[in-house]
């Protein structure tokens, strides 16, 4: 069975349409990249799976986990996905070791030492170890978004969510931060990640997905999808970005 | 060579103006140009007629002996301190029987310096709480009387200083987790708790203290069942509670407003359900936002009390009118009284002033950049 498993699934936001029956499925340990002009709602479909957005129509299924209103099946879901914003998201108020240690302490009740041990080897991970004790305002865009994604493996997380990871970012710490999303790709999570960032498709991802206005309108391995686009519309889409 | 190209030194400019020491700062802080002159110039005046005047009058030919005769004859053209050292005792401690004064005294200063331990960032855990429940149990065996031996003096005889903490700290303490709840309810997904919430604020915010005490004192007692009889001081304190509660929830809500809402949706990604969420991430940050609103609100509660003399109760300033009122020969001299007062409250308000300043230089670390 896939880890992740979209079904008809429909959403809307008021009147305006933004998911029309979407189906498909991630395998465990699959690295997905999702592109598509903006408004498209790939946005919105990552959202979905850890309840951040709720839909109306359709089944979505997430590690076995059938995702509805339930408090606790979206309480079981948020433990297995982890999820990185564009914004980052760090809690300014909190240092870096703090930002991390808060869900483990306080959702999975661990002891603060043995959270603050695996913190440190989390940040080790995302090469930021050093900055500890600082606090998220205090470090470059870059390390923001590394701490981000530490904070969101502190969970040890079955599926993690990029939202558009490094569109904040100035270009010179973009690098940075998808040398690190690469790295992880290597380690077996399964990760959906919505991004601009074609280079890092092709070189990453197994399958590629392009959303236009609600739908998935081609899914291939990078290969394909970037040297044998099938439908008009992607066409024209890698035209204007490549 | 013509005369256009041949190199003219342009005349050299005069040295810059001194700006520093004594000459140099007078110059560019009060008489950097004409309306700042004519500024400094006119409140110097100001000041060189009203300061002796006033010092005259408060101090040079003030008395400061508890003697009428030498008031009368100073004949409001210095100060009768006088007034203060006969009255000191009645003003602070109210209708409180004269030979048991003692006990106010130490209860006010226990729980001031309760509020002053609790100000202190190490002392922020949860020991405070069973601290603060020790406290003002002491505090209430201490004022009320009738154990251990102290004479029982019922809450009607509370009154000055002491009064004014205990309503203002109970009020704020009542206060500040409601306030904390209905602004959380305002922003509920829930529409029936937005709506009581927001009820209550406009319903509350719509009417002056004066009526909340007014009924806490006079109508709530109607409305009890018989046979349950709530002292008129607790009535009164949640009176104040409600009223604070109010104002206060509107800046909460406007502190959790202004955080980003990223925040809450990286809370609830992480697994933090709605109250965590709120006590973890979003209060933390909205309050320290909201601080100086929040002091300022803190403040106005503190002098509010003194709206509690409507229903009989004579705190500091109803302790005041208390000491004097009655009194044909010191009446005359309540402007000295209404001095001294004013400086007990100024000492408090200026100290929680003092103390927000710290405490947002405090919460701020993480948010400067550096």
């Amino acid at each position: 069975m896939s880890i992740i498993e979209f079904d008809k699934v429909n959403k809307w936001f008021g009147q305006h349409h933004v998911l029309r029956d979407i189906s498909m499925q991630v395998e465990a340990g699959e690295q997905v990249v999702i592109c598509g002009p903006s408004g498209s709602g790939k946005s919105t479909l990552i959202r979905l799976v850890n309840r951040l957005e709720s839909h109306e129509e359709g089944q979505l299924t997430v590690d076995g986990i059938v995702i509805d209103d339930n408090a606790k099946s979206i309480e079981a879901v948020r433990r297995k996905v982890g999820m990185v914003f564009q914004q980052f998201n760090l809690f300014p108020h909190l240092s870096v070791l703090e930002n991390l240690t808060l869900a483990p302490v306080w959702v999975n009740g661990i002891a603060q030492k043995e959270a603050e041990a695996q913190a440190m080897q989390q940040l080790e991970r995302v090469h930021i170890a050093e900055q500890a004790h600082k606090y998220p305002l205090q470090l470059s865009g870059g390390q923001q978004q590394r701490v981000a994604i530490a904070r969101a493996l502190c969970l040890a997380p079955r599926i993690l969510l990029f939202d558009e990871p490094t569109s904040a970012l100035d270009p010179e710490m973009i690098k940075e931060v998808l040398d690190v999303i690469a790295e992880l790709a290597t380690q077996g999570i399964t990760i959906l990640c919505v991004t601009h960032e074609m280079g890092f498709a092709r070189s990453v991802a197994d399958r590629v997905i392009f959303m236009d206005e609600g739908q998935i309108v081609e899914q291939a391995a990078p290969e394909a999808f970037f040297d044998n686009p099938q439908s008009p519309r992607l066409k024209e889409f890698l035209s204007k970005i490549l | 060579m013509s005369e256009a190209h041949m190199f003219v030194a342009i005349p050299p400019r005069p040295a810059p103006r001194r700006i520093r020491g004594t000459a140099g700062w007078l110059r560019k802080n009060l008489f950097s140009d004409w309306p700042n002159s004519i500024a400094t110039i006119l409140l110097l005046m100001l000041f060189a007629w009203y300061v002796p005047q006033f010092v005259n009058w408060a101090v040079i030919s003030a008395v400061a002996r508890p003697d009428v005769e030498a008031c009368r004859a100073a004949a409001h053209a210095g100060a009768c301190w006088g007034v203060v050292a006969e009255k000191y005792r009645i003003i602070l401690f109210g209708r409180y029987p004269y030979a048991q004064q003692w006990r106010p005294l130490v209860a006010v200063l226990l729980l001031l310096s309760l509020v002053g331990l609790s100000t202190l960032p190490r002392m922020w855990r949860w020991t405070l709480l069973p601290l603060w429940l020790l406290g003002m149990t002491v505090f209430v065996a201490l004022m009320g009387g009738g154990i251990a031996g102290l004479v029982p003096v019922p809450t009607s005889l509370w009154g000055g200083l002491p009064l004014t903490v205990l309503l203002s700290v109970g009020g704020m303490t009542l206060a500040f987790p409601l306030a904390i709840l209905v602004a959380m309810g305002r922003r509920s997904a829930l529409p029936v708790v937005r709506t009581l919430c927001t009820l209550y604020v406009e319903l509350i915010r719509g009417v002056p203290l004066i009526s909340v005490l007014f009924m806490a004192s006079f109508m709530l007692p109607l409305f009890l069942p018989q046979g349950v009889k709530l002292d008129v001081l607790i009535r009164v304190l949640v009176g104040i509670g409600l009223f604070t509660a109010a104002y206060m929830a509107e800046i909460v809500r406007g502190g959790l407003q202004a955080v980003p809402r990223g925040q809450a949706e990286a809370a609830r990604a992480l697994g933090l359900g709605y109250w965590k969420t709120h006590a973890l991430v979003l209060l933390p940050q909205a309050l320290q936002a909201v601080l100086p609103s929040l002091v300022n609100s803190f403040i106005g509660t503190f002098k509010d009390c003194s709206l509690v003399t409507i229903v009989s109760l004579y705190e500091l300033t109803g302790a005041l009118s208390l000491a004097l009122g009655g009194d044909v020969v010191w009446r005359p001299f309540f402007l000295e009284g209404y001095f001294f007062v004013a400086f007990i409250y100024w000492i408090f308000c200026f100290g929680m002033s003092r103390y927000s300043v710290r405490l947002e230089h405090r919460l701020a670390r993480g948010l400067r950049r550096n």
